[in-house]
């Protein structure tokens, strides 16, 4: 199963290495990071999605995490009430004949066009995982150039701080 | 008053109540070494920079102490990797400092530039690279704080050398903020209640002890619960000396080489009890087959190692001491006849034993005779191999910090130096390597250290001519191809003494003992070259991922 770990951690060099590390190490697999200083410029947030099919898995992973002297808090939010987005750039080929029809799709997806070029166009796109899947697959067709995409960051819905 | 880095690091020592650093100077931390000289601070040479970090470990382990040494950057800071990683898997305390290159020079591949920090990772609890002097008493506050509490572990700080010599106005924190550090030292007590009443209702428990009652200093405890209860107990490799060898409850070793009382025991107990133990393979062999009937209860302090091989029942994230000075009261007085009887009769059935019907001398002899002309209250430090399982299985323990030996990182050449260490620790009392041929050339530089620090080990040499561990695995499961394990070897005595160390050669069973009291008796350091029987196998064994019931070489009385 996919699980979303929100990670609070010291802001210093050197910690997106031990985590990057750890989790090689042991053998974990993650699907992306997404790593932003907080409100705290002490703080930094780590969002990390990964793979983890035994329960205890999760467990290992989380409590090896925390060994780690720079992790604050982790925190499992596969299944809070959170908002997950990440972030897409996609170039794709794009002539005056389909350029309307791509816009069509950025409309229906509400994604950006952020820059036109000779034959080609920029979409920025937001989303969870699935909405920038989807518009990847539309896309497609037009030749996509280039991709660009950010790992998924999420917070919890509340007016709570879950510091 | 400004100080410089190299001062600052000094100060710092004397603060944390460090008096003495094993190292192995280079260019880097002139400065350092500079002032140290100035500060008249006490510093032990090594000969390689592995044998500063085994015997910061080696004095760590016998005294409780963390153990301090330094190195120069590039290859002398890579020449502590295995020792910090020794370190890092049996949970001692460790501040190791490096020269690094100037911050001004780094990651451009100057010479003598490695990046240690990133290198050893993996291998300490933590570690710092400091680029502002200013940062440098905060760092090694946290770094002794790190290293000390909780689980130990190493700590390693890269010191530039524009760090060490730029100045600073110096004072100590007094406090460490570190929020994402904070051990859990109480346990639960509800958990406790719990674990108290499993222990009561248990017709078969056996108490299973690793090197965390060492660390945590529950040897007490530990010893009242046991005799309250009326639970045998078996101990890892690193729990050897945790509980007297002798005691009437004493199930020995458990494992891969374990006797049989304790592997019939733990393989046939209802309730096993994990007390700073974590259930290594070398413990466990095959994990389906391990105490099937079992209900585990485990106490750990780090979270981490609960539940991480073997599922487990009763979980308890503590400080040993704690746990079991709260659970003391919560337990009655047992009575357990029948499962003592039980246990009594696999211990009177099945000893550890050894033939002795040839010309050679068997190296289990040896380390009895050492055990009793001691009295088992000798500090021994082995190697890694037979001669460190004979030393677990015939050494009667009846001290605690006593048998300092490499458990989850198997690092041959660990002996010699740890030696060097304790007995640099531990002032008068006996410290004695049991080492084997193999293992003990790699760090044998370290006899010039123990003659120039007139420091009197006594080396105990189980020479077999062979890397006999492997040897015996080649025997045993490669149809006897020696693959790499005959070693042509220097005469030890000889080479001994050209160190300026007394050498004794041991090649006649009748003298054992009348030899090794000599050695032993002798003042300063010796080595005795015990001409053990070259093809003896340690026994009884479970074969690699076998279950514990299933020892080869089981020998009835």
């Amino acid at each position: 199963m996919r699980h979303t770990l929100a990670i609070l951690v010291v802001n210093q060099p050197g910690v997106m290495a031990r985590i990057a590390g750890l989790y090689s190490r042991r053998g974990y697999n993650i699907n992306s990071i997404a790593v932003g200083v907080t409100e705290d410029p002490k703080v930094s947030r780590i969002t990390l999605v990964v793979e983890a099919e035994a329960a205890n898995e999760l467990e290992q992973i989380t409590k090896q995490l925390y060994k780690l002297i720079d992790v604050i808090k982790i925190s499992d939010i596969t299944l809070d009430d959170a908002v997950g987005r990440e972030l897409a750039l996609i170039k794709v080929k794009s002539t005056a004949v389909n350029r309307s029809e791509i816009l069509q799709i950025v409309d229906i997806f509400r994604a950006k066009i952020v820059d036109v070029s000779r034959g080609a166009v920029i979409i920025e796109v937001t989303g969870e995982q699935d909405k920038v899947e989807a518009i990847l697959s539309l896309l497609k067709p037009y030749g996509v150039v280039e991709i660009a995409r950010t790992g998924k960051v999420a917070l919890v819905r509340s007016a709570v701080s879950h510091r | 008053m400004k100080l410089t880095g190299a001062q600052i690091l000094v100060e710092c020592l004397r603060k944390e109540g460090v008096d003495l650093i094993f190292g192995y100077p280079g260019g880097k931390v002139i400065s350092i070494y500079d002032a140290l000289f100035r500060e008249d601070f006490n510093h032990i040479i090594t000969r390689h920079e592995q044998g500063a970090v085994h015997a910061a470990d080696g004095y760590a382990r016998a005294t409780g102490r963390p153990g301090v040494c330094l190195a120069t950057s590039g290859p002398g800071a890579t020449n502590l990797v295995t020792g910090l990683a020794t370190a890092h898997m049996d949970s001692v305390p460790i501040v190791a400092f490096t020269g690094q290159v100037p911050t001004s020079l780094l990651g451009r591949d100057t010479f003598q530039e490695a990046d240690i920090t990133g290198i050893t990772m993996p291998i300490t609890k933590h570690n710092y690279l400091v680029r502002n002097v200013a940062d440098l008493p905060r760092v090694i506050k946290e770094a002794f704080h790190i290293a000390t509490t909780g689980r130990p572990g190493p700590v390693l700080i890269d010191l530039p050398n524009d760090v060490c010599d730029s100045k600073v106005k110096f004072s100590y924190p007094e406090k460490v903020s570190l929020p994402g550090y904070k051990p859990t030292y109480s346990g639960n007590f509800k958990q406790i209640k719990s674990m108290a009443s499993a222990m009561q209702h248990a017709k078969r428990p056996v108490l299973y002890v690793g090197g965390g009652v060492t660390i945590s200093g529950a040897e007490q405890e530990l010893l009242e619960l046991a005799e309250k209860t009326q639970i045998p107990v078996t101990t890892t490799l690193m729990g050897m000396a945790a509980f007297p060898s002798a005691h009437r409850l004493a199930l020995g070793m458990l494992g891969m080489h374990g006797t049989v009382a304790a592997n019939y025991g733990v393989t046939e107990c209802d309730l096993l009890i994990a007390v700073g133990a974590r259930f290594d393979d070398r413990v466990t062999g095959k994990v389906e087959t391990f105490a099937p009937e079992a209900k585990i209860i485990q106490v750990d302090i780090d979270p981490a190692e609960i539940g991480k091989n073997i599922p487990v029942a009763i979980p308890i994230v503590g400080d040993l001491k704690q746990v079991l000075t709260e659970l003391l009261p919560l337990v009655s007085e047992g009575r357990r006849d029948k499962w003592l009887k039980q246990v009594d009769e696999w211990k009177e059935r099945y000893p550890l034993t050894y033939e002795n019907n040839n010309s050679h001398i068997p190296p289990q002899a040896v380390v009895k005779a050492l055990s009793e002309i001691t009295g088992g209250d000798a500090v021994i430090c082995t190697e890694v191999g037979q001669h460190q399982m004979w030393a677990a299985q015939f050494y009667k323990f009846s001290k605690t910090r006593s048998f300092l030996t490499s458990g989850g990182l198997g690092t041959m050449g660990y002996g010699l130096p740890a030696a060097i260490g304790a007995q640099i620790g531990m002032g008068d009392r006996m410290v004695i390597n049991i080492a084997g041929d193999g293992s003990l050339q790699m760090n044998i530089q370290e006899l010039a250290t123990i003659v120039a620090y007139k420091l009197p080990v006594k080396i105990i040499l189980l020479n077999n001519g062979y890397l006999g561990m492997v040897r015996q695995w080649q025997e045993h499961f490669y149809e006897k191809r020696y693959s790499g394990t005959v070693l042509q070897n220097p005469d030890f005595i000889k080479l001994a003494e050209s160190f300026g160390i007394k050498g004794f050669i041991l090649k006649d069973q009748e003298k054992i003992y009348s030899l090794l009291e000599e050695a032993l008796a002798t003042d300063g350091p010796v080595l005795v070259d015990c001409r053990i029987n070259p093809e003896e196998n340690v026994l009884p064994m479970v074969p690699p991922n076998g279950a514990l019931n299933r020892m080869m070489g089981v020998v009835e009385k």
